[in-house]
């Protein structure tokens, strides 16, 4: 827990992690605040007031439906930081603790599992999930497992590898020759040694979960309308975009910069984690 | 750019280093100096040795005179010039055509240096067209002339092969054939032969020896082995927490050494030569940059005054013409050190011996064709027929060059390696099972592990609190509050105290660290301690007081020692019984004593006659080649293709048989005992005359 704290601190120290942990409690911030603060209701239409330009009145503009978009905007990334927040944990931890476990039992467990693992990675990842969600349908209890699982099978390379290289260190052979039992390595020697690992492969996978929820949404396969969502408003704008940039561009300045802290967030954590050690002390 | 052309006009000092102080600056923006002014004047072909422990700034020296700094490092003033030259005023084009030309480094591990990817041939050839102004037509033959000065055998061949190919004193020759293409006037070795087998060690410092005679170059040696020191250099500097604290003659810094550091160091060395062991330099060198503004070494000096502890002493000539940085250099010689001792006799304990019989290992996996046929692997075994008897409080060492199998037979002990044949056993009980997963709990608490390096063997992210709570809790059933009280008394056994108890290794010197993994060790209550080189990672001030802490625990308890070492001045301190390996196979075995005094197998001869000592007196005695075999012969002796005795047929086809010198000291040798004396006493003589 304290080291929690003092990682975060050193996080916060540098420039891209001080930036990206804004961006990224800003948006937190917005998406659990959003329904006490919107202007509009978000299902409201209007004839009126059809693809009007930003203005007083709707400073984000109005969709086709003649709808608030600055309120469709901020309540859009409610669901799918809920759904991907939910999801990564789960990723990281189902693939990481299978990727530690292959990584110290090696051997044909092992050789398997990881053949499997290379098939699954082989196909793309849209395919693979369109198949799952058109087969249980789409909702938010088909899209967190959905997800969870897609998005654990990299982890589990990750993970083997971090565990490999620690595998192979004298403690670990040491409390072998003390006769301790397979899961007190995997939990006292390996475990500590790779969290860092894990939790900035966790950061990364967060982000392109963002990135293949909003896409899901685009074609329709996320959350159903009327329900306001990033991509979702992305492809219903698509048509008029010419016409009304604003109706899609605001989405997306949301969904980019929400990504783009995420992945400044990691790329600070991996520095003062030390998993890129370049950056070291001098001596 | 304003370098001019000075082959015509000799110069005489290659290296001038003036005031130089090297550091980094702190997150609190303080200045750390690394290096304190430096004074070090190097002529043509001079052999000067920057000796130090580590974090000495030896390696940092040697690299400024490079013009080169670690990341981090700056100048805070005085200059390094090379032949006139300022290296750290240079620009960037000028300066690498200096380095690898006319001042060259070779590193500590060459094989990490060479391109994995190229063959020899090639990298040759590129280093002469960056060095030297031969035609391309003509680096294959300049190649080949320099592979056969670094006598390679069959220096064609080598330059077809990748690095990989190469054994490690291969690839350190080829390092410095790499190094001579631009006739340099200065080589810079950092711990030329530091990881290199004895007899390999010491056919290189022949060699350098004898390239500095004949073309003049000045080397500069960075180690911490003041034997290969002795051998080389005629000079010598010794550095403390970056300071220059004595430079003088070889043979005057090792002979009777002026300032209280060289004096200590010189102490903790323990010799082949002598039995007793070696006595510890206590407390510890300050960390890079922390050192204070007085004497450096005041706070672990015998002599230091009021005086030392306030002002620091400058480097002043003594009238042997030795310079030394102390206040009382003068006093130096009545330091005692009389207090050192042999190895302390076991009391009477209740631990039952440990047999191995008839050992064998494999390492060879069977393929997969012979797995379908059925078939054996038809590949030798890597330890063969080792019948070795360990008695209670005993420590027996296995001594033998890097592939003699000696981590393999500790890790069939261990039961982390299957063994091929053969049992392993407490006396009076059946065999133990093969591996860890199947031996009883109380067989796994009595063989405990201490490993060589303690940054690989300690978990990184545990304090030693749980470091050593893992084996109390995994062999007795303890509460917690027992637990940490065991966990105390253990670090206090080990002379550290309970304030360790919540640091983290990295909080923590190597010497610190290597006895948690001692304590740890003990916690379990062992009744065999298997001992994998444990010193050899740490400095030799630190190495005496871990060994001499592993011989007072050994007889307090009467616990027994696998001793693994390469190290045979070591071994000779610490073991009452010594086994000599080749290619995993037992040659000579006797107590460390008749081991030391009278060699009788011819391998055991090369081995002892190839080590160095911290005297500029010793010659090494070089018997065989340093080739190294990757595979035991097919029949006959392990030893036929390097034995300087060879007899012959029966050698190579039949497996020599024990030889019974007495009751404890066997040899496994065709030739008979009584010449096998013989030529041991002509060779002594010989070095006599």
């Amino acid at each position: 827990m304290k080291r929690i704290f003092e990682v975060l601190k050193e996080v916060a120290s540098r420039p891209s992690g001080a930036i990206g942990l804004l961006l990224v409690l800003l948006h937190i911030a917005i998406a659990i605040c959003s329904p006490w603060i919107v202007p509009y209701d978000f299902k409201a239409i209007s004839a009126l007031d059809i693809l009007t330009p930003p203005d007083a009145k709707h400073l984000f503009g109005t969709d086709q439906m003649g709808r608030d978009v600055l309120t469709r905007t901020l309540l859009g990334g409610r669901e799918a930081i809920l759904v991907t927040a939910i999801a990564t944990p789960i990723a990281v931890f189902w693939g990481g603790l299978l990727g530690i476990y292959l990584g110290l039992v090696g051997g044909r467990r092992d050789d398997v599992i990881m053949r499997i693992v290379d098939a699954f990675l082989s196909l793309p990842w849209i395919l693979k999930m369109l198949l799952l969600i058109v087969t249980f349908g789409n909702g938010i209890h088909v899209l967190i497992p959905t997800l969870a699982f897609f998005y654990g099978i990299p982890v589990i390379r990750i993970a083997r590898a971090a565990a490999h290289s620690v595998v192979a260190r004298d403690y670990v052979l040491a409390a072998r020759a003390r006769g301790q039992k397979r899961l007190t390595i995997i939990r006292r020697e390996l475990l500590p040694n790779v969290l860092d690992a894990l939790m900035v492969e966790g950061a990364m996978r967060w982000s392109w979960m963002l990135l293949a929820f909003s896409s899901l949404s685009f074609l329709g396969f996320g959350v159903s309308p009327p329900t306001p969502d990033w991509g979702l408003m992305v492809a219903d704008s698509r048509t008029f975009l010419p016409l009304a940039p604003w109706a899609g561009l605001f989405p997306i300045a949301f969904l980019s910069s929400l990504i783009i802290g995420i992945n400044m967030l990691a790329d600070a954590l991996a520095k003062t984690l030390g998993v890129d050690r370049a950056q070291k002390a001098p001596i | 750019m304003h370098k001019k052309r000075q082959s015509d006009m000799p110069i005489q000092t290659i290296i001038d280093i003036q005031n130089l102080t090297v550091g980094f600056t702190d997150k609190n923006g303080f200045e750390r100096p690394v290096l304190r002014n430096i004074d070090l004047q190097i002529q043509r072909g001079e052999t000067v040795g920057l000796v130090g422990e580590s974090g000495s700034g030896k390696s940092t020296l040697a690299l400024a005179a490079m013009g080169y700094l670690k990341t981090g490092l700056r100048v805070f003033g005085g200059s390094a010039q090379f032949c006139g030259t300022d290296m750290f005023k240079l620009a960037r084009t000028p300066l690498q055509a200096l380095r690898g030309g006319k001042i060259a480094l070779i590193p500590q591990n060459s094989g990490q240096s060479l391109t994995p990817t190229m063959r020899i041939g090639a990298q040759m050839s590129e280093a002469l067209e960056l060095h030297s102004s031969l035609p391309q037509s003509a680096h294959v033959q300049r190649s080949l002339e320099l592979l056969t000065r670094v006598r390679l055998p069959d220096p064609h061949a080598i330059l077809t092969r990748y690095p990989h190919e190469l054994s490690g004193g291969q690839q350190q020759r080829v390092a410095l054939a790499m190094a001579l293409t631009g006739e340099p006037l200065a080589l810079l070795l950092d711990e030329p032969t530091t990881g290199l087998d004895v007899t390999t060690q010491a056919h290189i410092l022949e060699l350098l020896r004898e390239i500095n005679e004949q073309t003049g170059t000045a080397m500069v040696y960075v180690s911490h082995d003041l034997g290969a020191i002795a051998r080389v250099c005629e000079r010598v500097v010794v550095l403390y927490a970056g300071e220059v604290v004595s430079d003088g003659i070889t043979r005057t810094v090792l002979r009777s050494p002026s300032h209280p550091y060289a004096h200590g160091l010189l102490a903790s060395i323990p010799r082949v030569a002598d039995a007793r062991m070696p006595t510890p330099l206590d407390g510890r060198p300050p960390a890079p940059g922390e050192a204070g503004p007085a004497c450096a070494f005041a706070p672990r000096c015998v002599l230091a005054s009021e005086r030392c502890q306030l002002e620091r002493p400058p480097l002043r000539r003594l009238v042997n013409g030795e310079q030394v940085r102390c206040h009382f250099p003068e006093q130096t010689s009545s330091i005692d050190c009389a207090d050192s001792r042999v190895a302390r006799v076991a009391k009477q304990s209740q631990v039952r011996p440990l047999k191995l019989d008839r050992l064998g290992v494999s390492y060879a996996r069977p393929s997969l064709v012979d797995q379908l046929l059925g078939r054996e692997p038809n590949s030798s075994l890597t330890v063969q027929d080792v019948n070795l008897r360990i008695g209670a409080g005993e420590t027996l060492a296995l001594v033998g060059e890097s592939g003699s199998g000696k981590s393999t037979i500790l890790k069939a002990v261990a039961g982390l390696l299957a063994p091929a044949c053969g049992s392993i056993s407490f006396a009076d009980e059946s065999a133990l099972g093969a591996q860890v997963e199947q031996r009883s709990q109380s067989h796994l608490r009595k063989i405990q592990l201490i490993f060589q390096n303690p940054d690989d063997s300690l978990n990184p992210r545990h304090t030693v609190a749980t470091i050593l709570a893992q084996p109390l809790e995994l062999y007795f059933k303890l509460t917690r509050a027992e637990v940490v009280e065991r966990s105390i008394s253990l670090l206090e056994r080990v002379r550290l105290g309970a304030h360790y108890m919540d640091r983290l290794p990295s909080q923590m010197s190597g010497g610190e660290k290597q006895r948690v993994a001692i304590a740890r060790a003990f916690a379990a209550e062992p009744d065999v301690v298997l001992c994998d080189e444990v010193t050899s990672a740490l400095d030799v001030s630190v190495q005496a007081a871990v060994l001499d802490l592993l011989d007072e625990l050994r007889a307090e308890r009467g616990t027994s020692y696998l001793f693994v070492s390469h190290d045979l001045a070591v071994v000779r301190a610490l073991a009452h019984r010594v086994a000599v390996l080749y290619q995993g196979r037992l040659c000579e075995i006797g107590p460390s004593a008749a081991i030391y005094s009278q060699p009788l197998h011819p391998y055991t001869q090369v081995l002892l006659g190839a080590v160095l000592e911290p005297d500029p007196d010793h010659a090494p005695r070089l018997l065989a080649n340093d080739v190294v075999e990757s595979e035991p012969p097919k029949s006959g002796c392990p030893f036929q293709r390097r034995c300087p005795v060879h007899q012959g047929a029966a050698c190579d086809r039949e497996l020599p048989p024990w030889q019974h010198v007495d009751e404890n000291h066997h040899i496994r040798c065709h030739i008979p005992l009584a010449n096998l004396m013989q030529t041991l006493s002509a060779g002594k003589k010989s070095m006599h005359a």
